[in-house]
């Protein structure tokens, strides 16, 4: 798992054998994020002289996980060439479900933590199937209405109030540590390594890949094309699912406005760890890049004298990077292969 | 250039697949009015027609993409019952088509061996784990006994020539058919030298017991590997004949509904 790590084969890039120049430029655009990042995190370092205390840097880091854990299935979505707006408003749905459905009576349930995600789960099958079965072509679209529909329902259901108290293993999985390091923050480096498993290593992961680089194509040479979409949005949900229950476990709450909003730095989190919107391209592992590159930008900026509404302009300018890089990547490719081409003229 | 000496089939034999009085329509417009091809083993059809005469739905529906509104495909006297190209590939009938269909995001052998990879433990289905090394013996193994050179298995298709990357669709849709092979012109984007290739390749494929189906649009590969012409015009087969140097004029004028 390294940032190497960003196409499909084991050793890249491609680009046949010794280094090039066009070979370099490519390599460092696919290591983009871990370049920022680190630059990033020196200058607060060298800037603001309470970055690196252990308290803020946890506080940091429990914070990215959840934006890690919606960006990790946002980033399978827009694999295939989706997005999916929804995941914010399931934060909110699946803590309320949970609260009303398990009871603040018994507060030690365990079921809590597998309701979290098979919420999550169904309102990404709901997505899925809306997309592929109900014939709209446009996610964008689709997802905003049941970004809609989630919001109202968890309000209906919690009657538009806040409930406190969780279960134990639902705020330890939110708050606890384990020798220092945020549980949150490992259990989304879990579901990373699940995901990163799912698709590298599975058959199942390559056609993501395949279906997200070319749709048609998938279908000719067919493929499940249809079944591989749904999943997409159906392990997007379930993530989701997952980042509802760390957020229910850091405030001890549910509440139907839990994670208002958390579904664009998601899915910035994708676009700046390097996943193309063209599809088909990227690494799950660069999305948790994507998410401390959001996290540092925030946290660091609260500890310059700065107004924090720079944050939102700061990373919508790295989005404008991000996408340029892409567009730039493409080029290169291109260059690539046209020299490709001359070579096996020659 | 004369073509080499080539058998036909004797033109006897029952063909290996033939279309009976195919029927498409796309809303308003109909793609295929009663369209008819047959491919005996062995043999190398070549399909001509003006753009748009139906030559790729017919070969579309021959791959299980297209479901007719009418008509039937029968491979070896049984009627086929085609409702995804999944069924198509299962009948050992592969087809290079006439877009570039293979993903730039992956490698050589990716795309070669692509929804036929070998997994393991093979109980857990698509959610089994890959080999990238089944994966590059697999393309290794084929591309030797095909043209396709100097290509690395782990190179990313995308940063490939568009001959190299047409090589290795040619070289996927070989390795696998066992009955039928269709290539809807597979020389259209290549240069001279990388339609060499291909033709050549194309010429040896009756060597394995393949009905050969070759859409092109250039009359002189026509007449260099095809031992029979069928030409298509408004979705239907107005003709067809044996093909013999010189020939060329003819089909030109059936092309264009001349005669
Ligand atoms: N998916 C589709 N939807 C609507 N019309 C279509 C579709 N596919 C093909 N057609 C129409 O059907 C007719 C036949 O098209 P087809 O692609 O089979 O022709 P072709 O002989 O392969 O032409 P070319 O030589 O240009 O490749 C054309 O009029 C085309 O516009
Ligand atoms: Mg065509």
């Amino acid at each position: 798992m390294s940032f190497k790590d960003t196409g499909l084969s084991e050793d890249k890039p491609g680009v046949g054998r010794g280094f090039d120049r066009l070979g370099i430029v490519l390599w460092t655009l696919q290591a983009g994020p871990v370049i920022v990042l680190a630059a990033l995190v020196i200058v607060f370092v060298l800037i603001a002289p309470n970055f690196l205390t252990t308290r803020n840097l946890q506080n940091l880091i429990a914070q990215s996980a959840i934006v890690c854990a919606l960006g990790l299935g946002e980033f399978v979505v827009i694999l295939v060439r989706g997005v999916d707006v929804s995941v914010g408003s399931v934060i909110a749905l699946s803590t309320v479900v949970v609260s009303v459905a398990t009871g603040i009576d018994d507060p030690s349930s365990g079921a809590q933590i597998v309701l979290f995600p098979l919420v999550g789960l169904v309102v990404g099958l709901f997505n899925g199937l809306l997309i592929v079965k109900g014939r709209i072509p446009q996610p964008l679209v689709v997802t905003v209405a049941t970004l809609g529909i989630a919001n109202g329902a968890a309000l209906l259901v919690s009657g538009g109030d806040t409930r406190t108290g969780m279960s134990a293993v639902v705020n330890w999985a939110g708050n606890g540590h384990v020798a220092g390091a945020p549980v949150s923050a490992l259990f989304v480096l879990g579901l990373l390594g699940l995901l990163w498993v799912l698709l590298r290593k599975t058959q199942w992961g390559r056609w993501l890949y395949a279906v997200g680089g070319n749709p048609d194509v998938a279908q000719w040479l067919g493929l499940p094309r249809d079944r591989l979409i749904i999943s997409a949005y159906a392990i997007c949900g379930t993530t989701a699912g997952f980042a509802g229950l760390l957020y229910a476990g850091r405030t001890g709450a549910a509440s139907p406005l839990a994670g208002l909003g958390y579904e664009l730095d998601a899915i910035t989190a994708v676009i700046i760890g390097g996943a193309s919107l063209f599809g088909g391209r990227g690494s799950v592992v660069n999305v948790l890049f994507g998410a401390l590159i959001i996290g540092v930008i925030g946290n660091g900026l609260q500890h310059l004298d700065v107004s924090s509404f720079w944050a939102p302009v700061a990373i919508g300018s790295i989005i404008i990077v991000a996408l340029e890089m892409d567009v730039a990547r493409k080029w290169v490719e291109t260059r690539i292969r046209v020299r490709q081409a001359r070579r096996q003229q020659a | 250039m004369i073509s080499n000496p080539r058998l036909a089939p004797n033109p006897e034999e029952a063909p290996l697949l033939s279309v009976r009085n195919a029927r498409k329509s796309y809303g308003l417009v109909t793609a295929l009015a009663g369209a008819e091809l047959s491919v005996r083993r062995g043999e190398i059809v070549a399909l001509l027609g003006d753009n748009g005469a139906g030559k790729s739905t017919l070969i579309k529906a021959i791959s299980g993409i297209v479901v007719l509104d009418e008509g039937d495909v029968e491979l070896s006297g049984h009627k086929l019952n085609l409702r995804s190209p999944g069924d198509a590939r299962a009948h050992g009938i592969e087809t290079v088509f006439q877009d570039l269909a293979v993903f730039d995001n992956l490698t050589v052998a990716e795309n070669f061996s692509i929804g036929r990879e070998r997994v393991s433990p093979r109980w857990l289905g698509p959610l089994g784990f890959l080999s990238t090394r089944n994966d590059t013996a697999s393309w290794i193994e084929h591309a030797q006994q095909l043209t396709v050179k100097n290509v690395s298995p782990q190179q990313e298709i995308g940063l490939m020539s568009g001959g190299q990357r047409q090589a290795v669709a040619v070289a996927r849709a070989v390795a696998f058919a066992s009955s039928v092979i269709i290539l809807d012109e597979p020389t259209a984007a290549l240069g001279v030298r990388e339609s060499e290739e291909i033709l050549n390749l194309v010429k040896r494929l009756p060597d394995r017991g393949l009905g050969v189906i070759i859409v092109s649009h250039n009359m002189d590969h026509v007449v260099r590997v095809a031992h029979r012409a069928v030409v298509m015009r408004g979705g239907r087969t107005v003709g067809g004949m044996v093909v013999t140097p010189g020939i060329e004029r003819e089909l030109v004028a059936m092309i264009m509904g001349a005669r």
